[in-house]
């Protein structure tokens, strides 16, 4: 290790000589990770020295650990020395408006779609963009602001609110949760933090953007939701990523606390890269959710749509602490060409009469290979514990894998646990009945598949079930005939 | 972190000096101390598995490996018969070939009448009579390379059952295989070896029942291989009530030719800690098989069953009923895999795990896995874990029969659900006395 360690430092220092590579458009460190970068990062973000320390923490425990190998996924590990960790678009300092955004940015968003004048003025969503790392434009501050509702990004929250980013950073990912949890929380950059007080109903959907855009910068985010008591929130999550030939890594994470009867529902509808037909590219998606029921009757909600990526590692889990309380978990993931994605969810059943609802569909095509992982841990003193799971896998195609395994844990005997799965392909008949009614084999499939992922699809917020009905559409687009 | 090493070699010395000593003594073919010094290095290389090792994640060894390791050397002569006569099977007709501590006993067995194309025999007489079909398929079906322990049964082949049927043979009785620990001296290890070869059309019925006569701890590393040919029947029952401080570590490995019918039963009841794997794979098309299984365990054992339902080839079936009753603060462990090859379409694979519970500390962990690599397949599985249906309480209750008596009828029949798949009657009964008892001490001592 010390020998390793070394190397490290030479290199690091070995490019110091030439100071920071600074062009243009953003301000990137040079690649590679030691205590120095770390520093650098920190500094940059003029960090509180604890946070600092949190980070050098959880940077030398991701030393001691090594990349898991456990899923079911095949390919080229990262490099973690050939990362740059820093990366932020240059802006004006402090921006009052959005007029005050770079132009330059403000384009790449219209192309997304994701206009935040629109945004602002028609559907009444308050967009945190994140545009590799610094967040350049918030919206609605003011509104929410009067119910007392904090929604801002990472490192303005550790600016204004170091009291409650202190308390709960880290309380339901903690650094040395995994070796990607590790990573984040020794390099995460920037992300969003929101907290909801007591009784508050958030007004809004909360969403915020990402997008990885310089190359070569791995997006290391961190979010973190609190819902105090009788608070309510949805919050959605949307990611696109232009075309790039190298695999990016992205290791976010995620904590969700909610705070006795406060409830929580977080929506993500993830279309990264996934690379070319031949398995060329494409993003390296490694994240950890993580939500925390910790009063009474709480109720944390996940939904996913997972389409991109060329690799997902991905588990949104639910720790059912308090009594009564309750956490779902909708998915659909669907891997074409060579994408693969081992994703699930844990539900730990803690407290009394905790329920917790499973869905996971997931469509393989092309090679894809579709792997649904998830675990029910029902412990000692979760009486009258309740879980349903379905999981059910849509095979197209003869070369593509749908893969289960799902880990059921019982230690209390009056816990009910139910877990169905299933693996279907679209019947011919299906196909041959849709086609007489004049609608073409591709589309056909696509309404076949729209009608098997509906039960998740019901759980998104109106404008993301219709985008991800879309999605789904595009990201099959080829794999019939 | 899947493939480190389970334990460094240093920590196998006894167990491989009683490799080399037995290795020393045993004479055999050349090829059998090849087949030996194969599971010598595999054991050597392998170790015991750790918690570490996915597949071995919620059964720990370790009390295995702490035990003395003392493979006896030839059957215990102080058995009689008479000790064996709560293991019979009432109105039993059939053969019944007796192992004790792993080697034959000719005393206590007896052998079935002669019948053309049915051999029933010990494995080190087929041995010695040097028989053709050993050599082609002794250790060609049970990997070395699996785990520790069956690379360590291969180190030590020297008895175990031999069943050989010949095209179209039909063995006219169920063949009852009674293996003994014998009482006296703590930890006494037996490695029996079976191997079941079904020639084309043939069929049988084999019984392999696992007891213990005294109440020390022992260790038991069984490894059947069993070769179903095309359009074979065969019916393998194993039923293991060893005592309660026994360590039982079983795998069955079937290969199952073209149109082959297979039926496995797995019933288990004894030992502190038992583990057992049962491995079947579909190497023809039309293959139809079933697993059956149930585990009733209390106090502080485990019960640990790894199946694996291989569909290599298309147009094959298989079915799997898996109950478990857990009581004290016992560990039942279900991990059944279903695995469809990529040209395995048409394909037929259910699977059901179904626990019960009856007390706060008992514990289940269940893990129903599909791996499908082909499209056009049906498969699902689906499991439970939970307390007796509320409805069927009540439903009892409004018949007038009172909650603790409902709730017996009601476990009791969640057991016979699966004892009642077994189609030798006289097995069914023995299974359904042993189990009925084990059933009420269950109940009562919760």
């Amino acid at each position: 290790m010390s020998e390793s360690t070394n190397t490290i430092e030479e290199f690091v220092a070995s490019d110091y000589k030439y100071g920071f590579v600074t062009n243009i458009e953003s301000d990137t460190v040079p690649p590679g990770l030691s205590e120095d970068t770390i520093r650098f990062i920190s500094a940059k973000k003029n960090e509180p020295a604890w946070l600092t320390e949190w980070r050098l923490k959880a940077f030398r425990y991701w030393q001691t650990l090594s990349e898991p190998k456990w899923p079911n996924l095949t390919y080229t590990q990262t490099d973690y020395q050939a990362i740059s960790y820093y990366s932020a678009p240059k802006q004006k300092k402090t921006l009052n408006s959005l007029d005050e955004v770079d132009p330059e940015l403000r384009k790449t968003f219209d192309k997304l779609g994701i206009s935040l004048n629109e945004q602002k003025r028609l559907s009444g969503v308050a967009v945190d963009a994140v545009v590799d790392s610094v967040s350049v434009a918030t919206t609605f501050k003011t509104e929410l602001a009067k119910q007392g509702i904090i929604f801002s990004s990472f490192s303005e929250a550790v600016a204004h609110h170091p009291e409650l980013v202190q308390k709960y950073l880290g309380s339901v990912v903690p650094h040395t949760d995994n070796f990607y949890a590790a990573l984040n929380a020794a390099v995460f950059t920037d992300g969003s933090f929101c907290y909801i007080p007591k009784g508050v109903r958030c007004p809004m959907e909360l969403s915020t953007y990402f997008r990885i855009e310089a190359a070569n910068t791995g997006q290391f985010e961190r979010t973190l939701i609190v819902a105090d008591e009788g608070a309510y929130v949805s919050y959605l999550e949307g990611c696109t990523a232009p075309m790039r030939d190298e695999n990016q890594l992205h290791a976010a994470v995620v904590e969700l606390i909610a705070m006795e009867s406060a409830q929580i529902k977080y929506s993500t509808v993830q279309n990264w890269y996934p690379g070319d037909k031949d398995g060329k590219g494409g993003i390296y998606n490694f994240v950890t959710k993580r939500g925390l029921c910790k009063g009474a009757n709480s109720k944390i909600s996940w939904t996913q749509v997972e389409t991109g990526s060329a690799i997902t590692w991905k588990y949104p889990s639910c720790i059912l602490l308090g009594d009564n309380s309750q956490g779902e978990f909708y998915s659909v993931a669907l891997t074409n060409n060579c994408q693969q994605a081992d994703t699930g969810t844990k539900m730990i059943h803690i407290g009394k009469n905790t329920r917790s609802t499973i869905i996971s569909k997931g469509i393989s095509a092309g090679r894809g290979q579709n792997s649904y992982r998830g675990q029910v841990k029902v412990m000692k003193g979760a009486t009258n514990a309740r879980n349903f799971s379905q999981c059910d896998s849509l095979l197209l195609g003869d070369k593509c894998g749908a893969h289960t395994f799902p880990y059921i844990d019982v230690q209390n005997p009056t816990a009910q646990v139910e877990h169905e799965a299933s693996t279907s392909k679209i019947g011919e008949d299906q196909i041959f009945y849709l086609n007489q009614r004049g609608i073409e084999t591709q589309d056909a499939v696509n309404m076949i598949v729209n009608g098997f992922c509906k039960e998740v699809f019901r759980e998104l917020p109106m404008e993301f079930a219709v985008e991800a009905q879309k999605l789904l559409g595009v990201s099959l687009d080829g794999s019939v005939g | 972190m899947t493939t480190t090493k389970s334990k460094p070699a240093a920590d196998l010395g006894a167990h491989l000096a009683a490799c080399e000593s037995f290795a020393a003594s045993t004479a055999g073919h050349e090829w059998l101390r090849t087949l030996r010094r194969n599971g010598v290095t595999h054991f050597t290389e392998l170790g015991f598995p750790t918690t570490k090792l996915e597949d071995w994640i919620y059964c720990n060894v370790a009390p295995i490996t702490k035990l003395a390791f003392k493979p006896a050397a030839s059957a215990d002569a102080s058995v009689t018969a008479k000790q064996l006569s709560p293991f019979a099977f009432p109105d039993w007709t059939g053969s019944r070939l007796v192992f004790v501590n792993g080697h034959f006993s000719p005393a206590l067995s007896s052998l079935p009448a002669p019948q053309k194309g049915v051999t029933v025999t010990n494995l080190a007489a087929a041995l010695a009579s040097g028989d053709a079909l050993l050599q082609s398929h002794l250790a060609h079906h049970a990997s070395v390379d699996g785990s520790g322990f069956s690379a360590l049964n291969t180190a030590f082949i020297a008895d175990g059952a031999f069943i050989a049927l010949t095209p179209n043979a039909v063995a006219a009785e169920p063949i009852h295989l009674l293996f003994v620990s014998a009482p006296g001296d703590a930890a006494n290890t037996a490695q029996p070896r079976n191997l079941i070869v079904a020639g084309t059309n043939s069929s049988a019925k084999v019984v392999e029942h696992y007891v213990s006569l005294g109440g020390a701890a022992h260790f038991t590393n069984a490894v059947t291989e069993i070769v179903v040919g095309e359009g074979a029947n065969i019916e393998h029952a194993k039923f293991q009530e060893e005592n309660l401080e026994a360590f039982h570590i079983a795998t069955v490995q079937a290969t199952l030719a073209r149109d082959s019918r297979f039926l496995s039963h797995s019933i288990s009841t004894g030992a502190r800690l038992a583990r057992h794997n049962i491995n079947l794979v579909m190497t023809g098309q039309g293959v139809d098989c079933v697993m059956n299984g149930l585990y009733a365990v209390g106090g502080k054992q485990l019960v640990d069953h790894h199946t694996v339902a291989d569909h290599a080839q298309p147009h094959c079936g298989s079915h799997e009923f898996y109950h478990g009753i857990l009581s004290g603060s016992s560990r039942g462990v279900f991990n059944g895999k279903i695995f469809v090859r990529k040209d395995a379409q048409k394909t037929d694979a259910k699977q059901t795990s179904r626990n019960l519970l009856l007390t706060d500390t008992a514990t289940v962990n269940s893990k129903p896995q599909l791996e499908i690599l082909a499209d056009d397949v049906k498969c699902t599985h689906g499991a439970t874990v939970g307390q007796l249906n509320d409805e069927a309480l009540f439903y009892c209750r409004t018949r007038g029969i009172a909650e603790v008596n409902a709730r017996r009828l009601l476990t009791h029949a969640f057991a016979s659900e699966i004892v009642n798949r077994i189609t030798v009657e006289p097995v069914r009964e023995h299974l359904e006395q042993v189990l009925w008892a084990r059933l009420e001490e269950l109940i009562e001592k919760k």
